[in-house]
């Protein structure tokens, strides 16, 4: 298993001088972290007493018989505390924080999912918490920075370039240079600078164990495809991983093509983007000629980001995992089928990963097993769906 | 193997030196030309021309609604190499390129330092690259006997103060302060230890920069420091009173020069 800092060709840490030594002290700390039973009990008993895990798995056969007669199964994240796979990494990082001394948490969010679990662990652990979010996220995921100012987070709308999830980046790097004493800063994703990629999967990748072996008892077989939804990498990475040495799994990466990868209004960046140096790691990356950020266009605040993981670089790369765009109308359509079926109501973001199992069950047919992450809840999405259906009184 | 960088410091090191940062195109290509030569003009020793970027994150608001204007008005990375040349041609003092890393990625290590070479730029400073990630740009810069800087902070651990130090060519850049650029009203006293360390660690040539805004700063900083690296201000003079104010900002702090 690759350790970073590097992934193959990617990954690093281009990063100003002034953060190296807490980039230092923290790979350290999670080093020792990692090979100490007092923190993974301690995780593990938050999972177990406070995030609600193991998250169950539910099979949609309703929804199923619109990709291709396929067997689907969800990896229920969106049932975890706080509502998404987030909370997996946020937990892990407020405790490594909290036994490196640091009082003070900075976080980015896009679609407030990450900042919700930051301010919650806040909360729970009575640490101070900033969290950046871009001015047009607040926007339209405003009951998201309700919840966080109620948990007693400083929501900040960045007001600088895009001022979506890119951003907000900046702004928390910005603020981490300057308070790096006392600050800890939870980035949200598989991506930055070394040791971030490494350690933000591994709090994840407990999503892949527990789905394997709940796929196993279920059918009693792996699953034929492994989906999820990308926007810096995080519950992909989180559920592929376990499944890396399964030659026979196939992994794929649902990103977001917006308005479709034949218009300039997307964030397909894998698909589309060429290798680069963004926000402190050597990954894919949209950019112009000069190597200036392009601005991503996504219906979801999560996957409306430039730029990846390393690893999925990698993966990528290595034909490991393959990874396909799915277009905003797609992944309406597939939110509000699986509303309609099922009875659950997926994240935005999720539902790029859905509507990337209906054509893969349609691709591989009725004798295949797929395994969806079902990253996050759609609550916090009402304002934007209700907008793009129709669904309020008084609207078209 | 001859440094147009360590040529200044050497001959000027008594008296301290001032290095000015200005972005190229702001507020147009010309104009950033024309600026930096005022500066020249009016006591500054090197210039730091600043390559504008999408995502600037060691800069404050100053830098990054200056580097935003000029990328807004079309700059184009190719453009740098023309304005370096032209402000060769004008004033006689080393002219450096601030830039994050990506654009050099992109352009070609190599392809970015030849040009450089031959528009008689002095090499580069490069704020998000450290040593241990700069094997291609440190190789290159052999090659076309270029300058290279990199930064050292408070934080940086000894081994890491070698390490700059090792791999800098013409001066190493020490950052006065935790945080990022844009004018402050007292110069940490962070860049003192930083200094002093930097010494212990074989540096010959410092600059402090971060913060720097007033010739009692520079007087200050140049007590212990080799060159005081002065940006946002200059900035917000060409911003709000364009070359004439940037030429009258550049004498008074050049004042500050022992
Ligand atoms: C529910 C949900 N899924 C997915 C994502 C995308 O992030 P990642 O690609 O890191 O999983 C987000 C991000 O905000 C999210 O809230």
């Amino acid at each position: 298993m690759q350790q970073g800092p590097y992934f193959g060709d990617f990954g690093g840490r281009y990063v100003p001088e002034s953060l190296i030594a807490a980039l230092d002290e923290l790979a350290e700390a999670y080093e020792l972290a990692k090979l100490d039973p007092t923190f993974t009990e301690e995780l593990a008993h938050l999972h177990a007493t406070y995030t609600g895990r193991p998250s169950i798995i539910t099979e949609v056969p309703r929804f199923a018989e619109h990709a291709g007669g396929a067997r689907i199964i969800l990896k229920r994240e969106d049932l975890n505390h706080t509502g998404s796979h987030k909370i997996n990494n946020v937990l892990g990082q407020a405790l490594l924080a909290r036994r490196i001394g640091k009082t003070r948490l900075i976080a980015e969010t896009g679609a407030g999912q990450h900042g919700v679990a930051t301010a919650t662990a806040a909360a729970l652990f009575g640490m101070e918490c900033i969290v950046y979010m871009g001015e047009v996220d607040t926007q339209r995921q405003a009951l998201n920075v309700a919840r966080m100012r109620l948990l007693g987070a400083e929501v900040i709308p960045v007001t600088t370039g895009s001022r979506t999830l890119k951003d907000a980046i900046n702004e928390a790097l910005r603020d981490w240079v300057a308070n790096v004493d006392n600050t800890h800063y939870l980035l949200g994703t598989v991506a930055g600078p070394h040791p971030f990629p490494q350690m933000v999967r591994d709090f994840h990748k407990i999503i892949g164990e527990e789905a394997r072996e709940q796929v196993l008892a279920l059918t009693g077989a792996l699953p034929d495809a492994v989906i999820a939804c990308v926007g810096g990498g995080s519950n992909a990475i989180g559920i592929f991983h376990a499944f890396l040495d399964d030659d026979g799994v196939e992994l794929i990466g649902c990103e977001a093509a917006g308005r479709g990868i034949d218009t300039p209004e997307h964030a397909a960046t894998l698909t589309l983007g060429r290798p680069g140096v963004l926000h402190g790691a050597r990954s894919y990356m949209l950019q112009d000629a000069d190597g200036q950020t392009m601005e991503s266009h996504s219906i979801s605040a999560g996957l409306d980001y430039p730029g990846v993981g390393p690893e999925h670089s990698w993966l990528k790369d290595l034909g490991r995992a393959t990874y396909r765009p799915i277009t905003d109308d797609a992944a309406m359509a597939a939110l509000r089928l699986l509303s309609q079926t099922e009875g659950i109501i997926p994240a935005i973001e999720t539902a790029h990963g859905l509507a990337g199992a209906m054509e893969v069950g349609r691709e591989l047919g009725p004798n295949a097993t797929l395994l969806i992450n079902l990253s996050g809840r759609g609550d916090k999405d009402m304002q934007t769906a209700a907008e793009y259906f129709g669904l309020l009184d008084g609207s078209a | 193997m001859t440094s147009q960088v360590n040529a200044v410091f050497d001959e000027r090191r008594e008296h301290g030196l001032l290095v000015g940062y200005l972005p190229l195109g702001f507020p147009t290509v010309d104009a950033s030309v024309d600026a930096a030569v005022a500066l020249v003009e009016n006591g500054v020793d090197i210039l730091e021309m600043g390559l504008p970027y999408s995502d600037p994150v060691m800069d404050g608001l100053v830098i990054q609604r200056a580097t935003n204007t000029a990328l807004e008005a079309g700059f184009r990375l190719a453009q740098t190499f023309d304005a370096v040349a032209a402000i060769r041609a004008r004033v006689d003092a080393p002219v450096l390129v601030m830039t994050y890393f990506n654009p050099v990625l992109q352009y070609g290590v190599e392809k970015f330092s030849q040009e450089l070479e031959d528009a008689g730029g002095a090499g580069l400073i490069t704020p998000d690259l450290i040593p241990d990630e700069a094997s291609e740009w440190l190789h290159a810069a052999n090659a076309h006997d270029l300058d290279r800087v990199f930064l050292a902070a408070p934080s940086s651990s000894p081994e890491r103060l070698e390490s700059s130090t090792k791999n800098s060519r013409g001066f190493v850049y020490a950052v006065s302060t935790m945080g990022i650029t844009g004018a402050r009203t007292d110069v940490d006293s962070a860049a003192r230890g930083l200094v002093e360390r930097l010494r212990s660690a074989g540096a010959e040539n410092i600059g402090v920069g971060l913060g720097i805004s007033t010739p009692q700063q520079v007087s200050e900083v140049l007590e212990y420091a080799d060159a005081a690296i002065v940006g946002s201000a200059l900035i917000t003079a060409l911003a709000d009173g364009g070359p004439s104010a940037v030429a009258t900002l550049a004498r008074e702090l050049s004042a500050g020069k022992h």
